[in-house]
C-alpha cells in the first residue's frame, strides 16, 4: 500500500493505522479490516475451534496467530497445567487446538507463558502500527506501543481465525489530553482511573481513544500499557498512545521483534505514525492532573473512584437520580457509609497483578513501598508477575525475597484474582485492594468487595492493613 | 452462523439497572468448561441465593418474566468482559430480543453473530414500555417485527427500536459471516501479499523467529 499521501486531510493515528490494514469498504458500510497479530487465551477460544471444525474451515494464518494459558491456570509456585483440576479442560483444549492447528502456544511449560496482554508487548509480538485482536476486553492494552488492539468475542475468534480479517463499524475518533505535571506519587492507573471518574465509563463507546498530553509522554512503555488497558473501562473499543523513542527503545530486542534493515525500515514508517497536527478528533476531552492525589475505587464500577484523601460520597450530593441510585446501591454492596474517610477503611486482601499493573516496574513501585515493612496481621496479600519472564527478572533483583520476607506470596504468571475463573478467589464479604481492573459485584469472587488502586497503593494496604496515602509511606 | 430471525410474540421483562456488566450477565464460575449451562447461569449471582435457591425478589424469577422473550433493559448494557457466553445465556434462557438505550460494543458485535436481536430505544420508548409492562403484567406479551424494527404492546400500539439496516437484513437472512468473508479472500490474500512487501516487520514467524512465506 501507499505511503506516501498526497492527502493534506491531518489524520490521527488511529486513522493512519485502520488505513494501513483496510482491505476494502464493504456494500454495508463496515470496513474489512486485515487483523495482522492475532492472539488467544484459553477461556475464549475452544468453541471457536469446534466451530472450524465442524464447518470443515482451516486457520488461515497461524503464522500471525499465538497462544497462552493465563486465566484459569493455577498461580501455585511450581504449578502445572493439572494444578488446577478445574482448568485442565480448557488448558488442554488450548494446547491440543494450537498445536493441530500449527500455532505458536505459550502455555505453563513455557518460560515465556503469561497474561495474553503482558506477553504480546514483551515478546515482541505487538508491534507498533499493528491491529491485534484476541478474545478479551483487555486486548486494548496493546496500544501503549502505538497499536490497535481490539477485544473482540468468540465468533470473532473464530472469524480471525478462518480468514485473518474482521468486517468492522469504523470507530469514532476521541482524545483525551492529560494536563500535568503529575504529582509525585501519581502514576498511570491514577490518571485513567481519574479520567473514568471524570468522563463515566460509557464515553468512549464507539469510539478509538488516543491519550495525549505530557504526562503521557513523560510515561515509560508500560505505564503506557497500563493507561491503554483500561480503554474498555471506559467504554471504548480501543485505546493508544503514539509511539515515540521510547517505544522503539523497548520494541528493539524483543524476541520476535524486526531485526537489521527490517527494523530500520519498521522505525521510519512507526515515525509517521503520531497524529498530524490540527487533526480533528470527533470527541475531544481535556482531563487535568496537575494536583491529582492517588486514586481508589470506592463503589461497583471505575468510575466510582476518588482521591485517597476523599470521603465515600454522600450519594444525594450527585446531579442526576439515575447516578444517585448507583452511588447508593454500590456504596450498600461495598458496606460502607456516606461519608466515611477512604484513608482507613480496613482490608482482608491486597492483590498486585492482572494485566494493568504487573509488569517489572509495577513489581519495582510495590516493592519501593514495602521494604523494611511487614504485610499487616490478617491480611493475605499476593503478588502475581504478569509473565513467566517478569517473574525472573524480578527475582534477578531480589525482589521475591523482599516480597516473600515481607508476608506476601509470590506466584506464578497467570490472570490470578482479577477474574475469579481460577483457584484465586477473594472470600464472600472480603474487602480487597487490587491493582487489576474491575470492581464490579461478584468480580473476584461471590459477595467479594473491590477497591482498585496503583501497585503503591496496593502495598501501602497491604502493610497498613488498610487504605492509606502511598505516598506517606514513601517518605518513611 | 445463525438461524434466520423469525418474527415473534412473546414475554417482555423489564430489566432494571444501568450498566449491566457481562460479569452479572454470566459469572466468571460459569466459564470454567466448555459445556456449562449457560442458561442456569444467567445472572446467577442475582438469581440463587449462596445454597442455590432462586431468589424470589428477582425479576427473572417471577411469574410471567420467568418466560421472558424479550428484555426491555437501561444504558450501556453488556459492558465490561468480551465473554460472549452473556449472549448465549441470554439466549439458551430464551430471550431473543434485547432493548436499550444503549449498549456497550463488544456485546452489540456478539449479539448480532448469534441472531440475538439488539435494538436502541430513545428515553421516551422505554418509558412507554416500562409503563405497558407494568399495566399488562399478568400477561405482557410484545410481538416483534424486525423487518418494521417495531415492538408492539399488548394494547396494539407499536413502538419503534433502531437497527442498522444492513445488520436487520443479515440477522432475516441468518448470515454466515465468516462465509461472506470468505468471499472476498482473493481481496485479503491480495492485501497480505502486497502488506508483507510495505510491512515486512510484521511478517516475522513466531514459529521459527523467520520471515513466513
Amino acid at each position: 500500500m501507499s505511503q506516501s499521501s498526497s492527502s493534506h486531510i491531518p489524520r490521527s493515528i488511529f486513522e493512519k493505522i485502520w488505513a494501513s490494514h483496510l482491505i476494502k469498504t464493504l456494500d454495508d458500510g463496515r470496513d474489512l479490516v486485515f487483523i495482522s497479530r492475532h492472539v488467544l487465551q484459553e477461556t475464549t477460544s475452544a468453541p471457536a475451534f469446534k466451530k472450524l471444525r465442524e464447518t470443515g474451515r482451516a486457520v488461515r494464518h497461524p503464522e500471525l496467530t499465538v497462544a497462552t494459558q493465563d486465566h484459569i491456570v493455577s498461580t501455585e509456585p511450581k504449578r502445572d497445567e493439572a494444578t488446577n483440576p478445574g482448568g485442565l479442560e480448557l488448558l488442554r483444549l488450548m494446547r491440543a487446538n494450537a498445536y493441530a492447528n500449527r500455532i505458536r502456544h505459550f502455555g505453563v511449560d513455557d518460560p515465556r507463558q503469561g497474561i495474553v496482554h503482558v506477553i504480546g508487548p514483551e515478546l515482541g509480538i505487538a508491534l507498533p502500527g499493528c491491529i491485534l485482536t484476541c478474545g478479551d476486553s483487555h486486548t486494548s492494552t496493546v496500544g501503549g506501543l502505538g497499536a490497535l488492539g481490539i477485544g473482540v468475542g468468540t465468533s470473532e475468534v473464530e472469524h480471525v481465525l478462518a480468514t485473518q480479517a474482521l468486517a468492522l463499524t469504523r470507530p469514532r475518533t476521541m482524545r483525551i489530553t492529560f494536563t500535568g505535571p503529575l504529582p509525585a506519587g501519581v502514576g498511570a492507573k491514577d490518571v485513567i482511573l481519574h479520567a473514568i471518574g471524570e468522563l463515566g465509563i460509557a464515553a468512549g463507546q464507539g469510539c478509538a481513544v488516543e491519550y495525549a498530553g505530557e504526562p503521557i509522554r513523560a510515561f515509560t512503555v508500560e505505564q503506557r500499557l497500563t493507561l491503554c488497558n483500561m480503554s474498555i473501562e471506559i467504554g471504548a473499543r480501543l485505546g493508544l498512545v503514539a509511539p515515540d523513542g521510547a517505544t522503539f527503545a523497548y520494541v528493539r530486542g524483543r524476541e520476535f521483534a524486526p531485526t537489521g534493515d527490517v527494523l530500520d525500515r519498521a522505525m521510519a514508517a512507526w515515525r509517521k505514525l503520531p497524529t498530524d497536527p490540527d487533526t480533528r478528533f470527533e470527541r475531544d476531552f481535556v482531563v487535568d492532573c496537575r494536583n491529582l492525589a492517588p486514586q481508589v475505587t470506592w463503589g461497583t464500577t471505575q468510575q466510582d473512584v476518588a482521591g485517597v484523601d476523599q470521603c465515600i460520597p454522600d450519594p444525594s450530593s450527585y446531579a442526576t437520580a439515575q447516578r444517585r441510585e448507583l452511588a447508593a446501591a454500590a456504596i450498600s454492596y461495598m458496606g460502607l457509609a456516606p461519608g466515611t474517610p477512604l484513608e482507613g477503611i480496613p482490608i482482608d486482601v491486597a492483590f498486585i497483578g492482572s494485566c494493568t499493573n504487573s509488569r517489572l516496574g509495577d513489581l519495582e513501585a510495590a516493592a519501593a513501598i514495602v521494604r523494611g515493612h511487614k504485610v499487616a496481621s490478617g491480611v493475605r496479600a499476593l503478588v502475581v508477575p504478569g509473565s513467566m519472564s517478569v517473574k525472573r527478572a524480578a527475582e534477578a533483583q531480589g525482589l521475591h525475597h523482599l516480597f516473600r520476607d515481607a508476608g506476601f506470596e509470590w506466584r506464578e504468571a497467570g490472570c490470578s484474582m482479577c477474574v475469579s475463573i481460577n483457584e484465586d478467589l477473594v472470600p464472600p464479604g472480603a474487602r480487597c485492594i487490587a491493582t487489576s481492573n474491575r470492581n464490579f459485584e461478584h468480580r473476584q469472587g461471590p459477595r467479594s468487595r473491590t477497591h482498585l488502586a496503583s501497585p503503591a497503593m496496593t502495598a501501602a494496604a497491604a502493610i497498613a492493613g488498610a487504605i492509606t496515602d502511598s505516598r506517606r509511606m514513601m517518605l518513611i | 452462523m445463525s438461524a434466520p430471525f423469525q418474527d415473534f410474540s412473546g414475554m417482555a421483562a423489564r430489566f432494571k439497572g444501568t450498566n449491566i456488566n457481562t460479569d452479572a450477565i454470566i459469572p466468571a464460575a460459569w466459564l470454567r468448561t466448555a459445556h456449562a449451562d449457560f442458561g442456569r447461569g444467567l445472572f446467577a449471582r442475582w438469581r440463587y441465593d449462596d445454597a442455590g435457591n432462586e431468589i424470589p425478589g428477582f425479576v427473572l424469577n417471577q411469574e410471567p418474566f420467568r418466560r421472558a422473550r424479550i428484555l426491555v433493559a437501561d444504558e450501556n448494557f453488556g459492558c465490561g468482559s468480551s465473554r460472549e457466553a452473556a449472549v448465549w445465556a441470554l439466549m439458551q434462557f430464551g430471550i431473543r430480543c434485547v432493548l436499550a438505550p444503549s449498549f456497550a460494543d463488544i456485546l452489540y458485535e456478539n449479539a448480532f453473530r448469534n441472531g440475538l436481536l439488539v435494538g436502541r430505544i430513545g428515553p421516551e420508548t422505554l418509558a412507554r414500555l416500562d409503563a405497558a409492562i407494568t399495566v399488562h403484567a399478568q400477561n405482557p406479551v410484545f410481538a416483534i417485527s424486525l423487518s418494521e424494527t417495531t415492538i408492539t404492546d399488548p394494547d396494539g400500539t407499536a413502538h419503534h427500536f433502531a437497527v442498522p439496516r444492513s445488520r436487520a437484513e443479515a440477522l432475516l437472512r441468518g448470515d454466515d459471516e465468516i462465509a461472506i468473508t470468505l468471499g472476498h479472500l482473493a481481496d485479503i490474500e491480495d492485501f497480505h501479499k502486497r502488506m508483507q512487501q510495505s510491512m515486512p516487520w510484521l511478517h516475522r514467524d513466531p514459529r521459527t523467529g523467520w520471515p513466513s512465506a
